[in-house]
């Protein structure tokens, strides 16, 4: 065999390895970690990566990415939805009234007080009420969402204000603030058994069990598909993959560990997203979903009740939004009236940084967190940069438009 | 120096696998009127695109001469300059604007770069009353009817300084008062010195109105007939339309034709827009175990109006009438109903109604069956692959796996997915809608082959086509449908051509 055909082989064998290999969603993973890279380079002692950072990272970004979970489905069913930053103050005022319920002048006197679990599921419940009405005029009276919605964020910003009669609700039960301030094992309980006082011996022990949660469910998937005679990502890439993040993960869990701990916020969020990328991959509602997206038509005469997918997707998004509305309310220990203002635009621009498609039926819930990650990464550099707030504005939203016309770009040329 | 306005000389236009034009020849005599004739994908369409520049000068082989000009068009634009005006079947009218302005749209009368509203609405008024329009130069497109409609085009046509005037099945969807209206508006253009070409199905009104009439079949020019003098009757185009060779191009195939599963009585329904419109009128019929029962109907017909609204009452308004599966009544007021009821309907419109063109073969091949991969609540992706697979090979859908996007396939893999999709909700009774439609000759053979197999896998197929020989290459029993009746019923044996396209063009006032 020539030099030649020898190269030629090996790059076709290259070319064909890589053709298993999904270099999109991959590629916004990795521009994630090079900015993670590049900040820790960059601010002055690392700060970018201290424990007490990477701690932060999460709990600041964690309502903006529930919010997100909820938003990346509405926009591949091909809505959007404007009201949630909106939904999340006028729940967090409910929440105040539920549990702490400082406004008996005004008129909620005859609601008995909540203890802190009940007034959050009830004010979830809430949400998920108001998740009906809008999701009533979008699937049933047929009235776009970006309207249905722009009405929604004037409309529930209105009665929050109303609502918390321009005041602040507070301060709330510890446990409540837990939701958004807490830790787990705060106080290291565990490592004081066993003799670890420096490091927070619970978080190591659920980073660890996450990680064999992930590659035991690699794995099995990847066993199964190799049963059916699936294609599969080759071996190389695939124990690589693993190896990275399970390093990844680690790490993380380690730098949280040397702080207070895993927050809830975190093990909401990671349980959110676990579930949510199940229903969007594997339950009839979800596929639907995409269905719906790709072509609206299609789906009507495959027999999918369009209408109620629609329906449900709403008060989904009402019952996040509430969540979301929670986890501000917990962590700023108040319900003030400007909570969530803005927050509608940095969910959807993870969505789209995350590899959604602006026409509907493309996008994913884990592509979303990444996405969103990577906008709360550059503003938390930034921060630590000392890069003004004028700046950071331009920059977020250039990293929007590039984001995106990478996207198309890519699409096109194939 | 011929009297001709109009020569198009050796017309040859090739699409990807596909000749639709076969060097067609044809002249349009000045102040004549020229129909077109053909049955649904003969090319008739094509070279009018052709004519107008719809299709540019250098995508086509062949000369168009025009006015004793060898002319080259690039775009519709550089047609319409030289006075060649073309109306589609959709009308292209803007609904919110007014007639005035959609006269105008795109020639708008100005004045010092302004648009003069009086001048407009002044001229508007004298081409609306040339053509007989009377309303006002104010109202709303969406405010008159389609009939209005069409002459509102035809006045556009005239700002425009027309002389070739083309129409494509200009009364397909007028009622008869305004079908003559319209002929008598040609007749009168006629006598103001302007030429026109007319495509129609509707053998009457060509015998009534037209001059010449061309025929066209396969992308080719067969004949040009003299209407003068009243010796062609319609008979006579029915056989220049149908009259070819049809050997080989069906498989072979012995039905065994079972009991009854399929039965629909009195089936009417009404225009969604027009709750008053009958589009499909008393529809009864029923369908065999092992039977491929045929609907022939040109377009606006009904047939696919009477399927839709068959098929879970996904078109249509104030639909009554029974169903009846194995002898019992079933429910199909919603699309599930009738998917759990047995039956199936693949579109004719892959792109629009029947693909999700962003996915893949596997999950648009599942879409309609998804609940039967469902293990545990959650969707088996692995026993989704397999099946999808096996349609991949059953079915020759050529891709390399059933994880390729559909939109890259070409249409008849495209049609054979969505074959696949609709067989795996395990129907009764499938109804394809044109399932041939733009696809090349071998893909044809092959989608026939498995309407075959689907027969003689037990099940009742219903084919609707406005290709005569494919029906009566396929079908055990054809249904002629013309204006939403039935107008006729023949079986394998005694159907022919001409026959069917005399039931499919009888008016519902004669039966």
């Amino acid at each position: 065999m020539s030099e030649q055909a020898v190269e030629q082989s090996s790059i076709s064998r290259i070319r064909r390895a890589m053709a298993g290999v999904d270099l999109r969603q991959n590629g916004i993973f990795l521009a994630l970690i090079a900015l993670v890279v590049f900040f820790a380079a960059t601010t002055p002692n690392a700060a970018s990566i201290t424990p007490d950072n990477f701690s932060n990272l999460v709990v600041q970004n964690g309502y903006i990415l529930v919010l997100a979970i909820g938003m990346v489905m509405i926009i591949i069913a091909g809505h959007i939805d404007l009201s949630v930053g909106s939904l999340a103050c006028l729940i967090g005022a409910v929440a105040g009234i539920f549990v702490v319920r400082p406004l008996e002048q005004d008129g909620w006197g005859w609601l008995p007080q909540m203890p802190w679990w009940l007034g959050i599921i009830a004010a979830i419940g809430v949400g998920a009420l108001v998740g009906m009405w809008q999701g009533f005029w979008v699937a049933y009276i047929g009235i776009p969402a970006f309207i249905v919605t722009l009405a929604g964020m004037l409309l529930f910003r209105g009665v929050a204000l109303m609502t918390l009669q321009n005041t602040n609700i507070g301060p709330f039960d510890e446990k409540f603030r837990a939701i958004g301030n807490g830790f787990l094992d705060k106080e290291n309980a565990l490592g004081a058994a066993i003799g670890m006082q420096d490091i927070n011996a619970t978080a190591m022990v659920v980073t660890a069990l996450g990680i064999l949660a992930l590659i035991w469910n690699q794995f099995s998937i990847r066993r199964g598909r190799i049963k059916y005679e699936q294609p599969v990502e080759p071996v190389i890439w695939f124990y690589s993959k693993l190896v990275l993040l399970s390093a990844m993960i680690g790490y993380v869990g380690l730098q949280l560990a040397r702080a207070n701990g895993i927050p809830f916020t975190l093990i909401v969020l990671i349980v959110l997203v676990v579930v949510y990328s199940t229903v969007m991959k594997s339950t009839t509602f979800g596929r639907h979903v995409y269905a719906i997206g790709g072509n609206l038509n299609a789906a009507i005469l495959s027999g999918i009740n369009v209408r109620k997918v629609n329906f449900w997707l709403f008060v989904n998004m009402g019952a996040l939004s509430a969540l979301s509305g929670i986890l501000i309310t917990a962590r700023m220990n108040s319900a003030v009236p400007k909570a969530g203002d803005g927050f509608e635009l940095d969910a959807i621009s993870s969505v789209f940084i995350g590899g959604a498609a602006v026409t509907g039926g493309v996008g994913t819930v884990v592509g979303s967190m990444v996405g969103g990650m990577i906008q709360g990464v550059l503003a938390n550099g930034m921060n630590l940069l000392s890069v003004g707030i004028d700046k950071q504005m331009a920059i977020k939203g250039l990293i929007l438009l590039f984001a995106v016309a990478f996207d198309v770009w890519s699409k096109k040329r194939k | 120096m011929t009297n001709n306005i109009l020569e198009m000389r050796s017309i040859t236009k090739t699409f990807p696998g596909v000749l639709a034009l076969d060097d067609v020849t044809m002249s349009v005599e000045r102040g004549e009127i020229h129909a077109i004739c053909g049955e649904n994908g003969a090319g008739k369409s094509t070279l009018m695109k052709v004519l107008s520049g719809v299709w540019p000068h250098g995508s086509y082989e062949g000369d168009i001469v025009f006015e004793n000009e060898v002319v080259s068009f690039k775009n519709i634009r550089e047609s319409e300059e030289k006075g060649i005006v073309i109306i589609h079947q959709e009308l292209a009218l803007s609904p919110f604007m007014s007639i005035a302005e959609n006269i105008f749209l795109g020639n708008e009368v100005k004045r010092r770069g302004l648009i003069d509203w009086n001048e407009t609405e002044k001229e508007a008024a004298l081409l609306m009353a040339r053509v007989g329009l009377k309303e006002k130069p104010q109202t709303r497109i969406m405010d008159i009817g389609v009939g209005k409609q069409q002459l509102v085009e035809i006045a556009k046509a005239l700002s425009k300084r027309v002389k070739l005037l083309i129409l494509d099945e200009p009364t397909a969807a007028l009622n008869d008062e305004d079908s003559a209206h319209l002929l008598s508006l040609l007749r009168h253009l006629k006598g103001q010195g302007i030429t026109s070409i007319m495509i129609s199905h509707k053998l009457n009104e060509i015998a009534s109105i037209a001059d010449t009439t061309t025929i066209i079949r396969d992308g080719k020019t067969i004949e040009s007939l003299d209407m003068a003098g009243g010796q062609i009757d319609q008979e006579r185009i029915i056989k220049g339309m149908v009259g070819r060779d049809m050997t080989h191009r069906f498989p072979e195939h012995e039905s065994k034709i079972g009991e009854e599963i399929l039965r629909v009585e009195n089936w009417t329904a009404h225009h969604p827009d027009d709750k008053t419109r009958v589009v499909v009128d008393n529809v009864s019929m029923n369908v065999h175990k092992g039977e491929i029962v045929g609907l022939a109907g040109i377009m606006g017909a009904g047939r696919t109006e009477f399927a839709r609204s068959l098929f879970g009452h996904s078109w249509g308004t104030n639909i009554s009438g029974t169903v009846y599966m194995h002898g019992k009544e079933i429910s199909v007021h919603t699309i599930a109903d009738a998917i759990k009821n047995g039956l199936a309907y693949a579109t004719e419109d892959r792109k629009r109604f029947g693909l999700n063109l962003i996915e893949d073969i596997k999950r648009n091949i599942s879409l309609a069956s998804l609940d039967d991969f469902v293990k545990h609540g959650l969707v088996d992706d692995n026993e989704e692959y397999k099946v999808a697979n096996e349609y991949r090979m059953s079915m020759n859908i050529k891709s390399p796996s059933v994880l390729s996007v559909v939109g890259k396939l070409s249409g008849g893999n495209q049609q054979k997915v969505v074959l696949s999709k609709w067989i795996n909700v395990k129907p009764e009774v499938l109804i394809l809608d044109e399932p041939t439609r733009g696809i090349d000759v071998g893909a044809k053979y092959e989608i026939y082959q498995i309407i075959q197999r689907l027969a003689d896998e037990g099940k009742g197929v219903i084919v609707i086509s406005s290709e005569l020989p494919e029906l009566l290459g396929i079908c055990d029993r054809i249904y002629a449908i013309s204006e939403g009746c039935i107008t006729g019923e023949v079986t394998r044996d005694e159907a022919t051509p001409e026959l069917l396209m005399t039931y499919m063009t009888r008016e519902k006032a004669k039966i």
